[in-house]
């Protein structure tokens, strides 16, 4: 286990150093400080004492791979490159151009987002089960041809014409709710009902279809006809023998999400203006901040590899018959 | 006229290309054939079919580009014109050039707000005409719904006529090839046992002549779903969409498939260092969160398109190169989930003996990969590449929401739903620009999904048997 674990631990490590080179590669050799410097004072009649005083504030002045004027190894050590990278992974990101210290924004920045993230995850997580199992319940009659057919509708549909139906009708229609903004504490349900329910229903189609496979493929098996064989009800069996079963692939495959719900939701934050993680990076897309769209590359790529090894514990932890090598 | 060949017109042509090649393919084996058949016979895949045929063809219409010559003296030498038109844009032009000032509802005569105005020398406050719509009409108030259902009526029948031909034209054709009396091959159809789901086919055939024929009659004197906010026909915006998402669809698939499948063969046929680089990379690709990818590179483009204006002579090449562009991205963050599966099913393939013996008698490697085992994975991609387009065409609204989608001139359904969004909020609600957008949207997808379903059931070893006993035996289905 021990050894599975550094393994697995050095080889997350690898990978990160990769996609701290890529993104520096596209953040910094491609688009260089000069250009950045340039958008972010604006215009082309932009001096080059404004933009060298830009990038000694930022620290963005010097080399980026490989330093001339030092000796030794602060040849590789002063340059834009491993200082920045270093203190990356030391979640240290520095500041965004607005000036504000990026990690401590993230931080801030993430209670909204898990507030959101974590219910839609969960109760839809839920629903879904639920729904599939109904379906492979009346398998084979006309509620699950229709239901199933319901599914492939909702898979058609954009989700964003769930949020916007559902800002029309629940906050301006029938003036249930406010239709977007967040508040602080216990208040936030107010904001957070319609975003959750939005978010799950548009996952839903996908998600039940899903899980009736898995179900339907379950219920194949041969230890369901041998419960069914010694009289158990049609329930029962359900219920017990194969729900049981069915939730290791299923729950397995949501510790994989679990780590990314903190990145929160890109779409449903910006419209619903909820000051999560989400609407960050895309104020931050917006307005062009490649320290903050570093900064969260560099963060959900750590969360989907610490997903990726819950994954594979989680695996064994369900299924004894699958060892960790 | 001087032909141009936009960045995606030829992906386009290419895509075509490509699928006749494949068609000519299914057509020379015998189990491919017998799998397409069954997926055929399913009467869902013959109406996505015919749904998507349609919007391939206006997609199709819109990626002929050409620059129109000017008119100019006769001694002077030709000049064409600095944009260029598609076929499409041609068949559009009356109303394309019907622009409107501003909101008009659907079917309207008259615009969506009030304003001030001179009226036989009184100045008052109404709902002044529309230039377009309905300016035909002496009094809107009373003679607007007359005349629209005049339309309608008049529409339909045109809509019938065209039908009931095609209708007797294929009994007649069908009678005379199968050598049956007319009653009985009209009993077969109506009762829906014919080998292939004519009925179906045929329902939806009629379906869509009528709306085409009552787009097309009303289009002559009406702005049939209304107009935007800058008075442009949201029907032909609409229509200049469909390419852009199917372009998007298709190109990304085009990106996805040889990547995908030559870095998973490769990776599961050659293990060792091979498979661990390829792995690495995958892995490294899949763990950056997709929109930041895309939005980082998009924004990259961006930055490269507004420091080298000189490269593009037109905006519309410049937004076409974006489009592209974009494709490209989409394609390179989604090739590592079919990469994933074609190498682990490639793992599997290597240790059969029917490779074992292929390597024993010498055959070079190369020759065994395309020979023996990509051939035995092609249900797999099949299966996954239809399964992707539809996702692709829903990423594209929300990546263009975002502002790191297509060029926000380019027409397409989520640059749509952006602009459309303001105006919920607006009172008297505009509601017919998002219902086109999602409505399209909605039956683009639909009918994909519709089709990567029947595709997966015909094409999946697992679910194959499922299907084929039940269309053995018709009481099953009509149960099920």
């Amino acid at each position: 286990m021990f050894r599975f674990l550094t393994r697995k631990l050095a080889y997350g490590f690898a990978i990160l150093i990769g996609i701290n080179l890529l993104t520096f590669v596209l953040f910094f050799k491609v688009n260089t400080p000069d250009d950045m410097a340039r958008m972010q004072l604006g215009g082309k009649r932009v001096t080059p004492d404004a933009i060298e005083k830009w990038k000694a504030e930022r620290g963005y002045d010097r080399p980026l791979f490989f330093n001339e004027k030092e000796q030794g190894i602060a040849q590789v050590s002063n340059t834009l490159f491993l200082d920045s990278s270093l203190r990356m992974f030391a979640f240290d990101f520095g500041r965004a151009d607005s000036g504000r210290d990026i990690a401590s924004e993230i931080v801030r920045r993430a209670g909204p987002s898990i507030a959101l993230a974590l219910p839609t995850f969960v109760v839809g997580l839920g629903v879904s089960i639920v729904l599939a199992l109904g379906l492979a319940f009346f398998r084979a009659t006309y509620l699950d041809f229709w239901g199933s057919v319901l599914c492939v509708v909702f898979m058609s549909i954009s989700s964003l014409f769930f949020i916007v139906m559902g800002q029309f009708m629940f906050s301006r229609v029938l003036q249930l709710m406010p239709v977007s903004g967040f508040a602080p504490g216990i208040d936030a349900w107010r904001f957070l009902v319609l975003p959750i329910a939005v978010g799950i229903l548009s996952r839903l189609g996908g998600e039940v279809r899903f899980n009736r496979t898995l179900f339907m493929e379950e219920i194949g098996k041969d230890y369901v006809r041998t419960a069914r064989s010694k009289g158990l009800s049609e329930s029962r069996v359900l219920l017990v023998h194969v729900l049981r079963n069915a939730l290791i692939p299923i729950l397995s495959a949501s510790v994989a999400v679990i780590p990314l719900l903190f990145m929160g939701s890109l779409i449903t934050e910006s419209f619903f203006a909820i000051p999560g993680l989400g609407s960050y990076l895309i104020e931050a897309i917006a307005g062009q901040d490649f320290a903050i769209v570093r900064a969260m590359v560099f963060i959900g790529s750590f969360l989907y590899i610490l997903g990726l090894i819950l994954t594979d514990i989680s695996y064994t932890l369900a299924d004894p018959r699958i060892r960790l090598q | 006229m001087q032909p141009v060949f936009l960045l995606t017109d030829i992906f386009v042509y290419a895509i075509l290309l490509f699928v006749l090649w494949y068609i000519w393919q299914v057509r020379s084996n015998r189990n491919l054939r017998a799998n397409w058949r069954l997926a055929m016979k399913r009467p869902v895949a013959m109406v996505s079919i015919m749904v998507l045929g349609f919007f391939l063809l206006v997609a199709l219409a819109d990626s002929i580009h050409y620059r129109q010559v000017l008119p100019s003296a006769p001694s002077q030498a030709k000049q064409y014109s600095s944009e260029a038109n598609s076929v499409l844009d041609q068949i559009l032009q009356p109303l394309a050039a019907a622009r409107e000032r501003s909101y008009s509802e659907p079917l309207s005569a008259v615009a969506f707000r009030k304003e001030t105005f001179e009226r036989d020398g009184v100045s008052v406050r109404d709902y002044p005409r529309l230039r377009f719509g309905g300016q035909h009409l002496g009094k809107p108030e009373v003679q607007l719904s007359e005349d629209v259902s005049r339309r309608t009526v008049f529409a339909l029948g045109w809509g019938a006529c065209m039908v009931l031909v095609v209708f007797v034209l294929g009994l007649l054709m069908a009678t005379i090839s199968s050598r049956q009396n007319l009653a009985v091959v009209a009993s077969k159809f109506i009762n829906g046992q014919t080998e292939w789901p004519w009925r179906s086919m045929a329902i939806t055939f009629t379906l869509m002549t009528m709306a085409i024929c009552w787009v097309v009659f009303l289009s002559q004197g009406y702005h049939v779903f209304g107009t935007d906010r800058t008075g442009n026909s949201v029907l032909v915006f609409a229509m200049k969409s469909v390419r852009t998402a199917l372009v998007i669809g298709g190109l990304t698939t085009l990106v996805v498939l040889p990547l995908a499948l030559l870095l998973g063969v490769t990776a599961g046929y050659l293990r060792g260092w091979v498979d661990e680089v390829i792995q690495y990379v995958y892995t490294l690709l899949a763990s950056i969160p997709d929109v930041l990818l895309i939005a980082a590179s998009v924004l990259l483009l961006q930055v490269f398109i507004d420091k080298n204006q000189g490269v593009f002579e037109t905006s519309l090449e410049r937004a076409d190169a974006r489009l592209f562009f974009l494709c490209l991205i989409l394609g390179i963050t989604s090739f590592t989930g079919l990469c994933r599966l074609v190498r682990g099913e490639t793992l599997k393939l290597r240790e059969l003996e029917y490779i074992q013996s292929a390597r024993a008698f010498g055959v070079s490697t190369p020759r065994v990969l395309w020979r023996h085992i990509i051939p035995n994975l092609m249900h797999l991609v099949l299966i996954n590449t239809v399964m992707q387009f539809s996702s692709f065409v829903l990423a594209e609204a929300v990546l263009s929401y975002v502002g790191v989608g297509v060029d926000p001139k380019t027409a397409s359904f989520g640059v749509m739903i952006n602009t459309a969004r303001a105006e919920l909020a607006a009172t008297p609600l505009v509601w017919w620009t998002l219902t086109t957008a999602f409505g399209f949207m909605f039956l683009i997808v639909l009918s994909a999904n519709l089709l990567a379903d029947a595709i997966r059931d015909a094409f999946d070893p697992r679910t194959r048997l499922r299907s084929a006993s039940s269309s053995a035996a018709p009481t099953q289905e009509v149960a099920a």
